[in-house]
C-alpha cells in the first residue's frame, strides 16, 4: 500500500461519514432533551429534495441550503408540535414522521429523477461537521444553557420545578436535530451523490440513530462511531475492488450488520446504557393545570 | 366572562367513546387535508376525491382489487396488535414478509414440478416459519442482549430485501428467464386458488379472516392475550403477577413474524407465482399505520386496512387520470397516521373552556 492510496481511502471515508455525523448530532440533541424522533429518515429526504430542486430551479447552492434547513425546520416542527403540545406518543410520531417524508420527498421529486446538477465541494461541510459536534459538546458540558438542556432530558419534573421551560428546551432540541438532519440530507443530494433519486438516503437516517446509542449519548464519541462505521463501510467496497468474489449484495448488507452488530456490543451492558441514556427519554411531559 | 382560550385536563380514565371517535376524527381530518392540497395543485377537489376514493372501487374487479391490498395489510396489522399492545415496538414486519416469501418461495421453486394438494399448505406453513425465524432475532437480541428492537428489526429488512435480490438474481434465478431478475414459476398446485373467476383475489384473504378472528379469540377469551394486555398496561404488574415476560416477547415477534411471513407468500403465491424483487410496495411499514388506526382491534384492523388500501389504489388512479406520482399515497398514509396520534389527545384528556 502506498500513501497515495492510504489519502485516496481516507479521502472517500471523510466524505461518506459526513451526512452520518450531521445526522447523529442532530438527533443526539434532540435526545439529550429527553425526546426520541424516528423521524430521521423522512427528514433527510425532504431536506435532500429541497435542497435539490431548490438548486435546479434557482442554480444558488446558498438558497439550497437555507431552504432545506427550512423544510428540516419545518417537518421537525409539527413532529415537535404533536410531542409536546398533543403530547402523542415519539414512537409512533416518529415513525409517521419517516412515511410522511417518503411519499413527501418522493412526489416533490418525481419529475428531478436523473437532472443533473454540478456538485458542491464537500470539504467546507467536512470540516463544519467537526465544528458541530465540538460545539455541540462545549455547549452540553461547558455552559449554564446546556446543562439546563441536560436537565430537562435527565427529570422534566425538577427542571420545571425550578422554574425552566421545559416545552420551550425541548422544541430547540427538536428543532436543532431537524434542521441537522435536513443538512445531511442536503449534503447526500448536494455534495455526495450529487443527484436525486427516490430513498436515496438508503436507512442512513435509522444508522444515525443507532450512532446515538452507540455513542452513549456523548457528542465526541458520535464522530468516533460515524468513522469507524464509515471505515467499515468503505473497506467493504475496496475489498470488492481487490477482487474478494463475493456476491455485491452481501457487501451492502455490511452496514446494517455492523450496525446490529455495535448495538448488541453497547447495549449488552444494561448499566451502562442506563447510566448514560437520558433518564425521561420518550416520556412526555404534562403540566396540568 | 368566557375564556376563549382552551386548556387541557387529564380525564380520570380513557374514554372508550372517544376512542372509537378518534379514527374517524382523523380520517375526516385526512380527507379535509388531501382536497386542500389537491385544490393548491390546480385539481378540483371533489374530482379528485372522487378519482381517488370512489371510482377505484366502483366495479367489481376494483373491489377484488381492493381486497386484494388490504389482505396482506390487515394480517401483517393483527401480527403486529400483539407486539404492539405489549409495548414492543417490532417495525420490521416487511422484512418479516420478505423472508416469509422467501422460505413459502423456496418451497414452491424447489417443487416445480410436483403436482401436489399438499404443495400450498406446505408452502404456507414455510412461509410461517421463515417470516417468524426473522422475527425472533429482534427478539433474542432484546432478551439477551438488551438491544432496542426498533432498530435491530429495521436493519433486519434491509438484509432481508438483500438476501430476496441475491437470489432472484443468483442461485434461484430462472434458468429459461433470459437475464431477467426473477425465479421459475411455482406449479399450479403451490398458487393460491382464486375466488371468483376473472378477478385477482385468491384465498389469501379466507386465510387472512380466519387468523383474524383467532387472534380476536386470543385477545379476549385466553390467558395469553390477558397477560399481553396486562404487561403491556403495566410491566410491573405483570412481573408481579408471576407472567414470564421473555415467554410474552418471543411469542408476540414470532406470531408477528408469521404472519407477516404468510402475508408475504400470500403476495408471490397469489397473482404472480413467483419470487422477484419488488414483492411488496411497503406493506410491512403501512401495515403500522392499519394497526394504530385500527386501535390494535380485529374489527378495527379490518376497516382501516380497507381504507389504507384504498390509498394504494387511489394512488394509482391519481397517477393514471391526474399525473400526480403515486406517492401520494404515502403522503396520505402518513398524514392520517399524524392526525390519529394528534387526535389521540382526546382519549386521555379533555379539552375544557373555562368560565
Amino acid at each position: 500500500m502506498n500513501i497515495e492510496l492510504i489519502i485516496g481511502i481516507i479521502n472517500i471515508v471523510l466524505i461518506a461519514t459526513t451526512p452520518l455525523v450531521f445526522a447523529a448530532i442532530g438527533e443526539l440533541v434532540t435526545e439529550k432533551t429527553g425526546v426520541l424522533n424516528l423521524g430521521v429518515e423522512g427528514m433527510m429526504l425532504v431536506g435532500a429534495v429541497t435542497a435539490f430542486v431548490t438548486l435546479v430551479i434557482t442554480g444558488s447552492y446558498f438558497l439550497s441550503f437555507l431552504m432545506s434547513i427550512l423544510s428540516g425546520l419545518l417537518m421537525s416542527g409539527l413532529f415537535a408540535f404533536l410531542v409536546l403540545i398533543l403530547m402523542s406518543n415519539q414512537v409512533a410520531t416518529g415513525l409517521a414522521l419517516t412515511i410522511f417524508g417518503i411519499g413527501l420527498s418522493s412526489m416533490i421529486g418525481k419529475e428531478y429523477i436523473g437532472t443533473p446538477i454540478n456538485g458542491l465541494n464537500p470539504y467546507f461541510f467536512i470540516v463544519l461537521s467537526f465544528l458541530i459536534v465540538f460545539g455541540v459538546s462545549y455547549f452540553f458540558y461547558k455552559t449554564k444553557a446546556g446543562l439546563i438542556f441536560r436537565a430537562v432530558g435527565e427529570s422534566h419534573s425538577s427542571a420545571h420545578a425550578l422554574g425552566y421551560n421545559v416545552i420551550k428546551i425541548r422544541l430547540l432540541g427538536i428543532l436543532f436535530g431537524g434542521a441537522m438532519c435536513a443538512l445531511a440530507g442536503s449534503y447526500m443530494s448536494i455534495c455526495y451523490a450529487p443527484m436525486w433519486q427516490e430513498n436515496m438516503t438508503a436507512g442512513r437516517g435509522w444508522i444515525a440513530l443507532a450512532l446515538v446509542v452507540f455513542a452513549t449519548w456523548k457528542p465526541n464519541r458520535i464522530l468516533i462511531g460515524a468513522y469507524i462505521f464509515g471505515g467499515v463501510s468503505i473497506m467493504q467496497m475496496n475489498l470488492q475492488a481487490f477482487g474478494f468474489s463475493i456476491p455485491g449484495q452481501f457487501f451492502n448488507m455490511a452496514p446494517y450488520l455492523v450496525t446490529m452488530i455495535v448495538l448488541v456490543t453497547i447495549s449488552s451492558n444494561k448499566l451502562r446504557i442506563k447510566l448514560s441514556a437520558p433518564a425521561s427519554l420518550t416520556k412526555p411531559f404534562f403540566k396540568g393545570s | 366572562m368566557f375564556n376563549f382560550i382552551p386548556s387541557i385536563e387529564s380525564r380520570s380514565q380513557p374514554s372508550a367513546y372517544m376512542n372509537i371517535l378518534v379514527p374517524i376524527i382523523a380520517v375526516l381530518l385526512t380527507l379535509i387535508t388531501g382536497s386542500i392540497i389537491f385544490y393548491l395543485m390546480g385539481f378540483d377537489p371533489i374530482f379528485a376525491l372522487y378519482t381517488f376514493f370512489i371510482s377505484p372501487i366502483s366495479n367489481s374487479y376494483g373491489v377484488s382489487e381492493l381486497l386484494l391490498k388490504a389482505s396482506p395489510l390487515a394480517l401483517i396489522a393483527i401480527g403486529l396488535a400483539f407486539c404492539f399492545k405489549n409495548n414492543i415496538y417490532n417495525i420490521g414486519a416487511e422484512g418479516q414478509l420478505t423472508m416469509g416469501a422467501i422460505f413459502g418461495g423456496g418451497i414452491g421453486i424447489y417443487f416445480h414440478d410436483v403436482n401436489g394438494f399438499w404443495l400450498l399448505p406446505l408452502m404456507i406453513i414455510g412461509g410461517a416459519i421463515g417470516g417468524a425465524f426473522w422475527g425472533m432475532i429482534p427478539a433474542l437480541l432484546k432478551i439477551k442482549f438488551n438491544t432496542n428492537e426498533i432498530l435491530t428489526s429495521l436493519m433486519l429488512v434491509y438484509i432481508a430485501l438483500l438476501i430476496l435480490d441475491y437470489l432472484v438474481v443468483g442461485p434461484w434465478k430462472d434458468p429459461n428467464g433470459y437475464s431477467f431478475p426473477k425465479t421459475r414459476s411455482f406449479n399450479e398446485s403451490g398458487r393460491m386458488p382464486l375466488l371468483f373467476q376473472g378477478l385477482r383475489i385468491h384465498l389469501g384473504l379466507i386465510i387472512t379472516l380466519v387468523l383474524i378472528f383467532i387472534s380476536w379469540f386470543v385477545f379476549s377469551k385466553t390467558m395469553f392475550g390477558f397477560q399481553l394486555k396486562v404487561s403491556g398496561f403495566s410491566p410491573i404488574a405483570a412481573r408481579y403477577a408471576g407472567f414470564n415476560q421473555n415467554m410474552i416477547i418471543y411469542s408476540a415477534f414470532a406470531i408477528c413474524g408469521a404472519c407477516a411471513g404468510i402475508a408475504g407468500l400470500g403476495e408471490v403465491s397469489g397473482p404472480i407465482g413467483l419470487l422477484y424483487r419488488d414483492i411488496s410496495p411497503n406493506y410491512g411499514f403501512t401495515a403500522i399505520i392499519v394497526a394504530f388506526l385500527g386501535r390494535l382491534h380485529p374489527l378495527g384492523i379490518i376497516f382501516s386496512a380497507l381504507i389504507i388500501a384504498l390509498t394504494y389504489l387511489g394512488a394509482e388512479d391519481a397517477q393514471l387520470f391526474m399525473q400526480i406520482p403515486a406517492a401520494v399515497g404515502f403522503v396520505f398514509q402518513g398524514l392520517v397516521l399524524f392526525y390519529l396520534l394528534g387526535a389521540e389527545l382526546l382519549v386521555n384528556y379533555k379539552i375544557v373552556f373555562k368560565h
